[in-house]
């Protein structure tokens, strides 16, 4: 089965982020595709590489890195729920001027478009969240 | 796309205080474009997203509000409000905003676009979608 997923809320404050990974683990160890997962409101979040938690914790951003690199997982941040949090990759730092960007390997910006794409061309959508 | 799925957008929370219902809104409006079959679902305190006369000068966040009633240009022609959340916030449909929607399947005739049902029809209603995503 094909699923999509959704991750709503931001890593550490709550735990969708961290469910969403062991879900997307057991879904693909079961032989499912999970083709994209989609980072909106405050789970845009999770995509900062700027992130450092204690070395005793479990990195919540390289977890999902790492999870994208093996299974070739495309992991989506919505652009203007990114924006709004001061999340922005190196073209939409240049593109407002900023001095800094912040995306981790493994992530990209683009529009809510991806969302409903995955609606579609999944079998299942679940979202993980409040 | 040759494919149409039924999505409905859940909504539950109230318009101010968290960003849930602005943002929910916001994959509407872009999901309007992929010509699916969309309805909305307004439940719990998200019934007040609708209400009219709001005036947020008060806390300094723009007031969304009238977005909803562009949405029958948008083709989103279908908002489910449960009833029963009404009751329970002291709410009437009066307290709610008119949102209408030109039916071009009946010479363009001005019809309301919310829909009240009970608890028993919105699972119906629920049970009957392709996609879910709730805010």
């Amino acid at each position: 089965m094909k699923i999509g997923v959704v991750v709503s809320e931001g890593p550490y404050t709550h735990q969708a982020a961290d469910t969403a990974y062991h879900f997307v683990k057991a879904a693909l160890d079961g032989g499912h595709e999970v083709p994209r997962v989609f980072f909106y409101h405050d789970g845009v979040n999770v995509s900062t590489r700027l992130s450092v938690p204690p070395q005793d914790e479990r990195h919540i951003q390289n977890n999902w890195t790492n999870l994208a690199k093996e299974h070739d997982i495309d992991l989506v941040v919505c652009i203007a729920a990114a924006q709004r949090r001061g999340l922005l990759d190196e073209n939409e730092a240049n593109r407002q001027g900023k001095d800094a960007n912040n995306i981790a390997d493994g992530f990209r910006i683009s529009g809510l478009g991806q969302l409903i794409e995955m609606g579609i061309q999944t079998d299942r959508l679940v979202t993980f969240g409040d | 796309m040759s494919d149409v799925k039924k999505f409905l957008y859940v909504n539950r929370k109230a318009p101010y205080g968290t960003i849930y219902a602005l943002e929910s809104l916001e994959v509407v409006l872009i999901g309007a474009a992929f010509e699916q079959d969309v309805s909305l679902a307004f439940l719990d305190d998200g019934v007040f997203q609708l209400t009219k006369g709001q005036n947020t000068d008060g806390i300094g966040i723009k007031n969304f509000s009238p977005t909803f009633r562009a949405l029958g240009d948008f083709e989103v022609t279908k908002l489910y409000v449960e009833k029963d959340s009404l009751e329970e916030r002291g709410l009437s449909p009066d307290d709610l905003q008119e949102i209408m929607y030109e039916d071009e399947d009946d010479d363009w005739e001005e019809k309301p676009s919310i829909r009240l049902v009970s608890r028993a029809e919105m699972a119906d209603v629920m049970a009957d979608q392709d996609v879910v995503l709730s805010f």
